[in-house]
């Protein structure tokens, strides 16, 4: 195998190497290796392959042939002009990826070029530097056969249509929009790869753009499921003008890979419970639906509601038989009486009785160097009616919620 | 032989019959009393009732059957039709919190039935539950009883529980099992002033599939 190696720099160097192969190692943004096996019967000798990679790079452009990529690329990068079969035994070792502390170790061993290196002992080498000793020592040798890292230009997933005439309603734009995402989710597929987001920019008559952009909790490339998800979304946050042109863009990352179990009972399938959670959401309000998660606090709300799909991370074992709590939301204000500051009598709306017992009360405090400031006294009480509840005063009382 | 035998229809309890699969609740005496009625705990693809009055335990109930499905690594949603649940109990009662969607509904229950619509149609859960206990009398009145027929049909021939709760039945004759939980008494410790709430006995009785004897069982409080 002949390797070729152009170093410089050059924002062409990725098309002169293209012009020559059509796969190629981008090994930094100066450095590119390709194999030339084939060439000969075009331009000749590696000579002659060399001098046609230098005429069509120009000039301050480095070009070195060796029998592999690594001392190609030492060679590239350090003999100027065209370097054919190079001799790279009277280079420094400072050419190679040292480390400071091994640089200091060959220093005061004397060893000063690639031949030096090349000819020390391997045990010792290992025994004093590891694996990365003995690499060193072979790329000094330029004994070391590797595959090319080949370059993969970054695919873009978007698209673009302009319209001849404004479009006001949602329906044929989601024709369009269907066409662009059929397309592109095509390409996703054939690249193996998923969407994890979704930008839409609608150009307006008059308006500035509208953009809204979807985050997907997991990997999708379905474009109906895709289709939906914009669709609700739009239908919720519809452009204030017609539409002039229309652009989607999908972020390309790698699908998701689940391993499942046959005796695993059935969940709902991720692209599917998005688009149920979407629809809900598009009911029930978007801040209204995702997975309660406690907080680390003493608050006496220490929860919040997360957007997110649900997942199974846990086995916790069920302990049933611990009574429950049910909110008023928001907390019901009352009238309390006090007898010797215990709650004797209660009214607010709905509810209302004598106080027949009461445990209490729990003082709390807490976060009062912020804005969400909480002071009060908890009362556990139990009404004529047999009904248990949670009353607190903040200063005033209010009924936090009822034990079920 | 009796012409008419083949039209003698056997009312209440068949022999025989096969229990339908369920899942149990975690509560000794309830699911006792489930296999007694032949529902070997809550029926899957059926609509569950739990009926009491507040502070009965009909949120204790759903929490303990939340848990043994999320024990089972099953998803499950709850339909929060008066923005009631309190996710620091559910979580000591042993429900996975990461394994529960919960929809919120602002007192709303025309959402509320939408949601559970949605849900139950998407498939997959293992627990869909529909809180209809803050639901008032005169909103309750005008739930369309073809919501009913139409959340039966979707779970049916699939694993899927819907469990409903609240203070009178909704799903009626589309309900394959009622429950009917009562308050007996309240557990304080300690000298009065300085009293502890300790739990509740709660009575449970099965009106449907057929009325069985009552089992009582306690929720304890935190």
């Amino acid at each position: 195998m002949i390797f070729a190696c152009i170093h410089g720099l050059s924002e062409s160097l990725p098309a002169i190497a293209a012009a020559f192969s059509p796969s190629f190692e981008q090994t930094a943004p100066d450095t590119i290796v390709f194999r030339i096996d084939g060439l000969e019967r075009l331009h000749g000798s590696p000579r002659q392959i060399a001098d046609a990679i230098a005429h069509r790079a120009g000039e301050n452009i480095n070009v070195a042939i060796a029998p592999t990529a690594d001392a190609a690329i030492l060679a590239a990068r350090n003999f100027p002009g065209i370097t054919v079969a190079p001799d790279l035994n009277g280079l420094d070792v400072g050419t190679l990826p040292l480390t400071e502390e091994m640089a200091q170790v060959f220093e005061s061993w004397g060893i000063y070029t690639l031949e030096q290196l090349a000819q020390l002992p391997e045990n010792g080498l290992a025994e004093r530097f590891g694996p990365h000793g003995v690499y060193l020592q072979q790329l000094a040798r330029g004994i070391i056969h590797r595959p090319l890292k080949i370059f993969q230009p970054e695919t873009t997933y978007d698209g673009r249509i302009e319209l001849d005439h404004p479009v006001s309603l949602l329906e044929p734009l989601l024709f369009l929009i269907a066409r662009i995402l059929s397309d592109q989710c095509a390409r996703l597929l054939s690249n193996a790869m998923a969407a994890s987001e979704v930008t839409i920019h609608l150009e307006l008559e008059d308006h500035p753009g509208h953009i809204r952009t979807l985050h997907l909790p997991v990997p999708m490339r379905e474009s109906k499921s895709l289709l939906k998800l914009l669709q609700m979304d739009l239908e919720a946050h519809p452009p204030q003008a017609p539409t002039l042109a229309l652009s989607l863009t999908l972020k390309p990352v790698h699908p998701r890979t689940v391993q499942t179990g046959i005796f695993l009972p059935i969940t709902p399938a991720p692209d599917k419970l998005e688009l149920t959670l979407a629809r809900i959401r598009g009911i029930v309000g978007e801040s209204n639906v995702g997975i309660p998660e406690l907080l680390n606090t003493h608050h006496p709300h220490p929860y919040r509601l997360v957007r997110a799909q649900p997942s199974v991370v846990s086995h916790p074992s069920a302990a049933a038989g611990h009574q429950a709590f049910r909110y008023f939301r928001p907390p019901l204000p009352a009238t309390v009486s006090l007898d010797g500051n215990r709650p004797a009598r209660i009214i607010a709306s709905g509810i209302q009785g004598k106080v027949l017992q009461a445990a209490g009360p729990w003082r709390t405090s807490g976060d009062w160097w912020t804005s969400t400031a909480w002071n009060r006294d908890e009362w556990d009480i139990a009404l004529t009616n047999g009904a248990l509840y949670r009353i607190y005063c903040d200063p005033h009382w209010f009924i936090e919620g009822s034990y079920d | 032989m009796n012409p008419n035998a083949a039209h003698v229809i056997t009312l209440g309890l068949r022999p025989n019959a096969q229990p339908r699969e369920g899942l149990s609740t975690g509560i000794a005496p309830l699911d006792a009393l489930l296999t007694h009625v032949q529902t070997q705990g809550f029926p899957r693809g059926a609509i569950s009732e739990i009926l009491g009055p507040e502070s009965s335990g009909r949120t204790t109930l759903l929490h303990s059957l939340l848990a043994a499905a999320t024990a089972q690594l099953e998803i499950c949603a709850y339909v929060d039709t008066g923005d009631s649940f309190d996710p620091v109990s559910a979580a000591a009662s042993g429900v996975a919190l990461s394994q529960l969607v919960w929809v919120r509904c602002g007192h709303n229950a025309a959402h509320a039935l939408k949601a559970a619509d949605a849900l139950l149609h998407a498939g997959g859960f293992g627990v869909v539950v529909l809180d209809l206990c803050q639901v008032p009398t005169r909103i309750w009145n005008h739930i369309p009883i073809s919501y009913w027929y139409r959340f039966r049909r979707a779970i049916e021939n699939t694993p899927s529980i819907l469990a409903i709760t609240g203070q009178q039945p909704a799903a009626k004759s589309c309900a394959s099992l009622m429950l009917d939980l009562t308050r007996k008494r309240t557990i304080w410790t300690g000298a009065p002033g300085f009293s502890l709430l300790r739990g509740v006995e709660i009575e449970a009785t099965s009106r449907k599939p057929v009325r069985a004897a009552a089992v009582q069982f306690i929720a304890q409080a935190i």
